[in-house]
């Protein structure tokens, strides 16, 4: 059954700064991941696949690609009649700062206010997991909570910015929260995820608004850990956060292990994204691959190792191809040799080129460059 | 009352396709898969969208449930438009003299109704068992500049295999003047590929009239073409090249798959201007593990390999484990080849397990008897048992399968 008192919400445009050269035209929510998909995809096909069958996203500029990309929500089964996609740009003119949350939160106050669900499920778009929010649900109504985070334990990604670091009593309590405090140890980190009641949201966002104060996380949670309750929700299972370059780079080479792929790609939950159409991928006379990810649409004649490959990425006939991330459409010419290469959308790579990345720092093409 | 439709396109998706033995058991021919990814019907949809006809009746009888399904709303082709779009068409019950289909012709007979409600001036009648891109507004421009009454489309085939299609004998301005089924002498190299272009109030008299002939056999081919041409309609051959194939047999719905591997055959079935549609799996990309070795192969989203493939086509969600071999073969959607089997010139059908060690057909140049040799075929849902052969040209089954197990525990 679908439905579950539950508002998705997801912000597009959250840490843009940390991933500038792939957001330089796009959103954080429309950034290509994992060979077919983007980032959204997997916030957006969670809620769906967890009985959610509402949801906002909020956006902020350069949102072209990512309405683009998300339609009517047709691929996730959200163009209905009843509920279904609201694409929730932003309301005024005004030009929000950086830590812009409480801002973006209140103009979409209208749309918090006309719906009915009890519950927001708030997310951003830069955390690739498949994760089962009814259980966050569950746990939330269990705990009695005003607020549910979804957190993860152990070593906090290197880049991560600003992470909020929970302390956490053995029944799931948050007794206290820090922000980038700093140790580089194990703790217990948010994913930027929470389950909060709608009506104690709108009632948070306009108290902080009426006391001009704007930082999301110091403001409307910090300040409220004793004064709501407030729950830790343990999330396990996989789950990488997009905070650099590198980390997307990683992320995206974690799709060669199988047990990712079977928790990332679980069948009985499903990420959805935008049908291209596209013929399968097609393998040439003397092509050799290995250890790779292969989208529709590839036409490979060379050889392509530890690799992704989005859809419709020709490699053509004595190329090498190691250790690279090569987005829709990239076409490689013949006699090429690439190693740590992400490569944007619609590159072309002209025949006998030698592009050489580092493990700790790989190359970066811009969309629509011509090497 | 709904918008005129300039042309409305029916599509024959009623046969059996019984010469495809196990793989139309429980589905009708048009939704036998494809390509890695499609299904016969996606080429007359896509093309039918693509020409920019926006009406057509799907003509459904034997086993429609899965084509019922895939069809859905017509979304993936763009048919699920308000005014018009896609409709299945199953025979119906009506107050007096109902019926099955009893024909090609039949089956548009009882759905002039249909037909009517868009007030047609063309009607093109499609078949579900080819493969091909084609642009049909061309051919109805042909039709309207030769001011035809029946269009017919043709294609030249070698002379020596004439004798197996509908040839269409043309005088110079392309006009018809004898059609012949299966000649034993063909006059001509020019097949008919089973697409018809009519003028609609010409179509529905021809209907009418082959309906009141208890003799007829109610079929396009057979009865409403002679009599067309008997009577001295305007009937034309409008001449296709490019790739067609029909795809009616187990060795032609092979080779039409391989054809895809073969990069002299221009079938591009991605090319952004005629795009064959289909409706995805939604399934990850396909990944291909590190001793996979992978040749001329074409292979869909969410497949695992980890052994080897050379000249086939894996669909979506096939998985191939490490140290099995595929060659020259077809594997189905969700179908599993296990260790150390070997699949070659074979047809493996949705959700089969291969199990490890198992040999499923053999190359031509392995066999003796070379009227013996044909691709294997099996059947959907079949689970192969550890160490099972399948011969050459063998077809099994799910039940085929399960007596012989049974038989072998007694």
């Amino acid at each position: 059954m679908r439905g579950n008192n539950v508002l998705g919400l997801i912000f597009s445009n959250m840490h843009e700064e940390q991933l500038h050269d792939l957001t330089e035209n796009r959103t954080m929510g429309s950034v290509p991941f994992g060979g077919r998909y983007c980032l959204i995809d997997f916030p957006l096909s969670n809620m769906v696949n967890s009985g959610i069958n509402k949801v906002g996203v909020i956006t902020k500029r350069n949102f072209q690609s990512l309405m683009d990309h998300l339609g009517s929500g047709k691929s996730w089964d959200l163009s209905r009649k009843r509920e279904g996609l609201f694409i929730l740009p932003p309301f005024d003119a005004e030009p929000f700062s950086p830590n812009d949350r409480i801002e973006l939160l209140s103009s979409a106050q209208s749309f918090l206010q006309n719906s009915r669900e009890e519950f927001v499920l708030i997310t951003d778009s830069n955390v690739v997991c498949n994760i089962d929010y009814a259980d966050v649900l569950s746990q939330h109504i269990q705990d009695k909570a005003d607020i549910t985070i979804v957190c993860r334990c152990g070593k906090p990604p290197a880049e991560f910015a600003d992470p909020a670091v929970y302390t956490v009593a053995p029944d799931n309590r948050v007794c206290d929260m820090l922000i980038n405090p700093g140790n580089k140890g194990e703790c217990c980190y948010g994913l930027n995820m929470m389950l909060i009641r709608r009506e104690l949201l709108i009632r948070l966002i306009t108290d902080c608004v009426s006391r001009n104060m704007t930082n999301f996380k110091r403001d409307l949670l910090q300040r409220n850990v004793g004064n709501y309750r407030i729950y830790a929700y343990d999330f396990k299972g996989f789950a990488k956060v997009i905070c650099s370059e590198i980390a997307y780079f990683d992320a995206n080479m974690a799709l060669m292990l199988p047990d990712v792929r079977a928790q990332l790609f679980d069948q009985r939950r499903p990420i959805y994204t935008k049908v291209h159409d596209n013929m399968p991928a097609r393998y040439g006379l003397g092509s050799s691959v290995s250890n790779s990810i292969v989208s529709d649409g590839c036409v490979i004649e060379g050889e392509v190792v530890n690799s992704v490959l989005f859809r419709g990425v020709h490699v053509d006939k004595g190329t090498r191809v190691h250790n690279c991330v090569l987005l829709q459409d990239a076409a490689v010419g013949s006699d090429c040799r690439l190693s740590y290469v992400i490569a944007d959308k619609n590159v072309l790579i002209k025949n006998e080129r030698n592009l050489l990345g580092f493990e700790s720092y790989p190359m970066y093409i811009a969309k629509g460059s011509v090497v | 009352m709904l918008p005129k439709q300039e042309v409305v396109a029916m599509l024959l998706a009623g046969g059996q396709g019984s010469r495809l033995g196990v793989l139309t058991k429980t589905l009708a021919k048009p939704a036998v898969p494809y390509g890695g990814k499609y299904r016969i019907i996606d080429f007359p949809l896509s093309n039918c969208v693509n020409s920019g006809i926006e009406c057509v009746g799907v003509l459904t009888q034997y086993q429609p449930l899965v084509l019922n399904e895939y069809i859905g709303s017509g979304q993936p082709w763009d048919l699920d438009s308000t005014s018009a779009g896609v409709r299945v068409l199953p025979p119906y019950q009506r107050s007096r003299r109902s019926d099955w289909y009893k024909g090609t012709a039949n089956a548009i007979y009882q759905n002039i109704p249909y037909i009517e409600r868009y007030n047609p001036d063309y009607v093109i009648v499609l078949s579900g068992d080819h493969i091909y891109k084609m642009d049909y507004s061309k051919m109805i421009a042909y039709h309207k500049e030769k001011k035809a009454d029946c269009t017919v489309a043709v294609i030249e085939v070698p002379m020596e295999e004439a004798g197996r299609f509908g040839i269409m004998n043309t005088n110079a301005d392309g006009s018809v003047y004898e059609f012949e089924e299966k000649p034993k002498a063909p006059k001509s190299n020019q097949a008919s590929m089973g697409i018809y272009v009519f003028t609609w109030s010409k179509l529905r008299e021809y209907l009418e009239e082959d309906e009141a002939n208890p003799k007829s056999s109610n079929d396009f081919g057979k009865d409403v073409l002679p009599a067309m041409l008997k009577a001295g309609e305007r009937m034309f051959a409008y001449r296709f090249d490019g790739y067609w194939k029909d795809v009616g047999t187990i060795d032609s719905l092979w080779e039409s798959n391989m054809d895809l591997l073969n990069p002299k055959i221009p079938l591009d079935l991605s090319e952004s201007a005629w795009k064959i549609y289909s409706r995805n799996p939604v399934m990850p990309p396909h990944y291909i593990a590190k001793n996979a070795k992978v040749q001329n192969a074409l292979v869909a989203e969410g497949c695992n390999v980890y052994g080897m493939v050379d000249f086939s086509v894996l669909f979506s969600g096939v998985t191939i484990a490490p140290g099995a071999v595929v060659r020259d073969s077809i594997i189905m959607p969700n179908t599993r080849v296990e260790a150390g089997a070997v699949v070659q010139y074979a047809i493996v059908a949705e959700d089969c397990v291969v199990g490890r060690n198992a040999v499923v057909g053999r190359r031509p140049e392995d066999v003796q008897d070379k009227d013996a040799w044909g691709i294997a075929v099996v059947g959907d849902g079949c689970s192969i048992p550890e160490g099972f052969v399948i011969r050459p040209k063998e077809m099994v089954d799910r039940e085929k399968l399960e007596q012989e197990a049974r038989k072998n525990a007694r």
